[in-house]
């Protein structure tokens, strides 16, 4: 799958958003109207009834290959908040190894009615491939694909941001952490660089980081009090503790000495900088809890405008007929 | 065909309603043009009504032909709707549709005493049971015909009409 055929797959022939794969190579214009989007959707989670009809009689399946609490329940959410019906699916990934096994299953689902796949699996490409098959009425997101792409939390921490901090063309941001595995960094960096962030700095020890780095038009840092200093935004990433057994890292408590966000060296950025995690943390490694509960987080309203936003591309994918 | 000068059509709409408007009473524009008109309405009676305004987008029953909306706004209901009189605006009056729309959306918030529709002009073609209240004009025009109320930087009404 080259990037280059992704903006087509992805958007109609008028250019309407038809399913939400990367954000790599998605127009500005889709950024802001999913944002802009999702801002109504807030405003209907305050009503005492949070439904509206959009999505009435359509059927949306959550098709995870992989784990996942946090986004198979916002999406699980956003859809019965659009009125959508709801089918949850874990599909053990190792009995899915195989692409065509995986068409298979998506076929089957298929004839069972669906309307939109919410996809995750821990092959790059699998939401990709999914696209390509289905009938031109399905719509497909992407709910994270190995290490590729991570759309809908990536459109979510744009959100984030640009409700605290209103707009993005004066914005230093950070990104700290284990930006090799994380599809979540890769789609923040899309977001930001296309949204207008002037100054995108990754922040990682040198063994973390992508190969490709210098060409995704970030500055990168190899010391945290440095990378911090004077940024407004500070996303943290998960370090993925499977990784920490390999020859990477020497150990979580080292870890946390160097690149554990703490009090102390949140001083570093501005003070009226925002704390954002794509959950979920690792207190004590990546981030300490006085930061993690601290009056900078924002964590825990990343996870609530989640659902709006969510709401905001399934409600534009699925108006997006041929 | 000439189309009036809403201003005039204003006054005569703010002339009907100055009766029924009570403090209790709740003025909820239709996004946006009815938002306009219930602000010019306000500007000539004064009062202090409760105030809201509405986007249908999410409550239209052609979703699935035509999408969304490009230019969804936040609906803002700032105060219970429960037992409240309602008084609904919107610019044009025409298939009906955007009304049921707007009546099921404040449903969602709660159930209101009465809802009544104020319109600038209640323009004929309807295709629901749909009627309005209040209105500034009532005047048919040709189908093909697509009238919309427009506000200038400075804040100045217009009517404009053309081709859909």
């Amino acid at each position: 799958m080259t990037s280059t055929m992704t903006p087509n797959l992805q958007l109609t022939p008028d250019g309407r958003l038809r399913h939400l794969l990367t954000l790599d190579g998605l127009p500005k214009r889709i950024l802001t109207e999913v944002l802009d989007t999702a801002q109504s959707f807030v405003s209907v989670g305050e009503r005492d009834v949070k439904k509206v009809p959009l999505l009435r009689g359509k059927a949306v399946f959550n098709v995870f290959f992989e784990n996942s609490t946090r986004t198979r329940t916002t999406f699980e959410i956003a859809a019965k908040r659009l009125s959508a019906d709801v089918v949850n699916l874990n599909v053990n990934a190792s009995s899915q190894s195989k692409g065509e096994t995986l068409l298979d299953t998506v076929s089957n689902l298929s004839a069972m009615l669906a309307d939109m796949f919410v996809v995750r699996h821990s092959a790059a490409g699998a939401a990709h491939l999914i696209a390509h098959h289905v009938a031109p009425h399905i719509h497909v997101i992407n709910a994270g694909d190995g290490r590729s792409a991570h759309p809908t939390q990536g459109l979510l921490d744009m959100f984030t941001i640009r409700h605290y901090k209103g707009d993005f063309h004066n914005l230093r941001v950070a990104i700290v952490g284990d930006v090799l595995h994380s599809r979540v960094a890769r789609s923040q960096i899309h977001a930001l660089t296309t949204l207008g962030c002037p100054e995108v700095r990754v922040i990682a020890p040198r063994t973390l980081l992508p190969r490709d780095v210098s060409g995704m038009g970030v500055h990168v840092f190899n010391r945290l009090e440095e990378g911090l200093k004077d940024v407004d935004v500070v996303m943290m990433l998960r370090l993925q503790n499977e990784r920490m057994q390999g020859a990477r890292l020497p150990s979580a408590g080292e870890y946390y000495k160097h690149w554990g966000l703490t009090p102390e060296k949140l001083k570093y950025a501005r003070p009226d900088a925002i704390v954002m995690h794509p959950g979920p943390m690792n207190r004590g490694v990546e981030i300490d809890s006085a930061v993690a509960d601290g009056g900078q987080s924002v964590i825990l309203p990343q996870v609530t405008y989640g659902i709006a936003v969510r709401m905001a591309v399934m409600s534009l994918v699925a108006g997006a007929n041929p | 065909m000439m189309l009036p000068e809403p201003n005039a059509l204003i006054d005569a709409l703010a002339a009907q309603l100055a009766p029924v408007m009570g403090t209790d009473c709740a003025l909820i524009g239709i996004h946006t043009g009815g938002v306009w008109l219930r602000d010019a309405v306000i500007q000539r009676l004064g009062g202090k009504c409760l105030l809201g305004e509405l986007d249908v987008s999410f409550y239209r029953d052609d979703f699935a032909q035509a999408g969304l909306h490009a230019e969804v706004q936040p609906s803002r209901i700032p105060f219970e709707i429960e037992g409240r009189s309602v008084i609904l605006f919107d610019d044009v009056l025409y298939t009906g549709r955007t009304v049921r729309a707007a009546i099921n959306l404040l449903f969602d918030y709660g159930r209101p005493a009465s809802i009544r529709l104020a319109v600038l002009i209640d323009r004929g073609g309807r295709e629901l049971p749909v009627c309005a209240d209040f209105t500034g004009l009532r005047q048919d025009f040709p189908a093909h015909e697509h009238i919309d109320l427009l506000r200038s930087e400075a804040g100045e009404l217009s009517l404009v009409h053309g081709p859909w």
